[in-house]
């Protein structure tokens, strides 16, 4: 009896005591690690994670104009941004412009993609070709595009004048300015883009074509039936990833329309910037900010969730 | 019959050849057109048709541009931040993606998500405060205020620790048995045999940066702290259409990113499709 209540004893020590050591061996182990995480995680708490908070904080305030908080205002400029048309119109500008650059780059960069993955004297030059716009900033595009697009100088309406087809006011005209944005957005991520498929289609093994070929697959039956399911990894993505490039564009907007003709490009990060930098709204923009991110993230979520399970892993 | 193949063949060989062509004409032209405009006088760009091949050399464009705005300051400018972000980064990355990738400890998982977490918040949607916080520390219009918010990346960290990871654990144990510290295995073994990924997020770092365009438009307000791409848009606000002139600096400002991207292109593609695809 005696002998056995101290066994348990000596076991309850003998097994705190490796508790302990457990302890001090993790404890040694996060010192020995901490220096080498510690400038990171500082600044993601600085420039990431605190502003993520403090955003929230700031879209329940009201502000002064140098963006000092002076009263608490709760939920209302969430309920005020249902009603705002101008935020509403932002969000409709924006999803239109995803509509348009996210399919536009995915079969710009396919096309250009199965281009250069042809096996010819020469290609790696179309190659680089076609990956140029990855060099190239948004600012620079925007500009190199505003004198393609001049009403009278431009050479796009010296196009139309030789087909005989009427001019357009690419970047005056509401019913084409969000369209004339988009171009360039698309000239700009296909380069990246088209990198990423060649990628994914040089991985695709030798052996499956020849597969295709012996079963009576023509070049466009084993492109459609081996090249394209096989590639679907990149393809999503790009998707995801043009998506979130889409909500987040300003710089084409801010250098070729400044968001107009009356609002036609006013996509929302420009509303934000025009919220805050020049009405000084910094809580009202903090509470626009935040949509787009759960906007964002939502996007994102779906489609990992739905569309990740038609994706194709080798 | 044979001959009939092969003519088939060399015609089919033209076409494919002419689908190229043309795509890479189409891929090209913005760029071409803004170089030929840049070369033009201002007789030329304003008459009727454009000009679409170069028929004159007009210099004096180049020096125009440099004349209206202070390119070349800008150009430093931008050097200077995008330098600053991309040595901070491949350190700053370097040294998170050796715990990640060599360290045990508890929790990696978490710290792991947290890292990843600041992938999936949107720049934008922190930029309020962050604007805000450089103004308040008095870092607006200086370098560090443009340098500070980038020099941490959890893209560039899961860039090197793919390539940590794909050297040998083997080596490292032995390492470690041997008496080696950490330290001095990550700056003699782990970085050497990882100057390719280290090559890629360098040259990928450094083009994020000098294209940078929101954050150098609100941080900075004197001229002479202008980066680049805010700065180039000045040749368009400076005077009443002068287009030759806007296009000679926008090739100017373009002029090291292209090289860069002309030297380094396999290496960037390469190492980006690396880490795209398996991260």
């Amino acid at each position: 009896m005696a002998v056995l209540a101290n066994s348990t004893a000596g076991g309850q020590v003998a097994q705190r005591s490796s508790r302990a050591r457990q302890r001090r061996r993790d404890i040694a182990q996060w010192m020995a690690a901490l220096p080498y995480l510690a400038p990171s995680l500082v600044l993601f708490s600085v420039f990431v994670f605190y502003p993520l908070v403090r955003s929230v904080v700031l879209s329940m305030y009201a502000t002064n104009s140098i963006g000092q908080m002076t009263r608490f205002v709760g939920t209302r400029y969430y309920q005020r941004l249902l009603e705002s048309s101008e935020y509403l119109n932002s969000l409709a500008v924006t999803a239109r412009f995803v509509l348009y650059t996210v399919p536009g780059v995915l079969i710009v960069s396919l096309i250009l993609a199965t281009l250069g993955n042809l096996r010819l004297r020469g290609i790696a030059v179309y190659r680089v070709a076609f990956a140029l716009p990855l060099a190239i900033s948004g600012a620079t595009a925007a500009l190199l595009f505003m004198f393609l697009y001049h009403p009278t100088l431009g050479p796009f309406n010296y196009f139309l004048d030789l087909l005989r087809l009427p001019r357009v006011g690419w970047l005056i005209d509401p019913k084409w300015a969000l369209m004339a944005v988009a171009v360039p957005r698309i000239w700009l991520q296909s380069g990246f883009a088209t990198v990423v498929i060649l990628a994914g289609m040089q991985g695709i093994s030798e052996e499956l074509f020849e597969a295709a070929k012996i079963d009576g697959a023509g070049r466009f039956a084993s492109w459609r039936h081996v090249t394209l399911p096989l590639i679907t990894p990149s393809l999503f993505f790009l998707l995801v990833v043009t998506t979130l490039g889409a909500f987040q564009t300003f710089t084409e907007v801010n250098v070729l329309t400044n968001g107009g003709p009356v609002d036609a490009t006013q996509v929302v990060v420009h509303e934000i910037y025009r919220s805050f930098y020049f009405n000084g709204q910094y809580g009202f923009a903090s509470a626009q900010a935040l949509i787009l991110f759960v906007i964002m993230l939502v996007l994102t979520i779906i489609q990992f969730g739905v569309i990740e399970k038609r994706v194709y892993y080798a | 019959m044979s001959t009939s193949l092969a003519l088939r063949k060399t015609a089919g060989q033209a076409v494919v050849y002419l689908a190229l062509t043309v795509a890479a004409v189409i891929v090209v032209y913005p760029l071409y057109n803004g170089l030929v405009t840049s070369f033009l006088s201002a007789n030329s760009v304003y008459s009727y048709p454009p000009k679409l091949v170069p028929v004159e050399f007009c210099w004096q464009n180049y020096l125009d541009a440099l004349h209206q705005a202070p390119l070349l300051r800008f150009v430093m400018n931008s050097f200077i931040q995008s330098s600053g972000v991309m040595v901070s980064q491949l350190v700053l990355a370097s040294l998170a993606a050796f715990a990640f990738a060599f360290l045990p400890f508890k929790g990696k998982q978490v710290v792991f998500l947290v890292f990843l977490s600041t992938m999936m918040i949107p720049w934008e949607s922190t930029i309020i405060p962050n604007y805000l916080f450089i103004q308040g520390i008095k870092w607006d219009d200086t370098y560090l205020g443009l340098i500070a918010p980038f020099m941490a990346s959890a893209f560039a960290t899961f860039l090197i620790r793919q390539s940590f990871m794909s050297l040998p654990r083997d080596l490292y144990d032995a390492a470690v048995i041997d008496g080696c510290s950490n330290l001095r295995y990550l700056l003699t073994v782990a970085l050497p045999l990882s100057r390719p990924a280290l090559g890629t997020l360098a040259v990928y770092s450094f083009l994020q940066t000098y294209n940078q365009y929101l954050w150098p438009l609100l941080i900075t307000n004197k001229i002479e702290m202008r980066t680049v791409q805010i700065g180039i848009t000045m040749l368009r606000d400076a005077e009443r259409e002068m287009w030759q002139v806007v296009m000679a600096g926008v090739v100017i400002v373009m002029l090291p990113t292209l090289l860069l991207f002309v030297v380094a292109n396999r290496q960037l593609i390469r190492g980006l499709t690396a880490g795209a695809l398996k991260g």
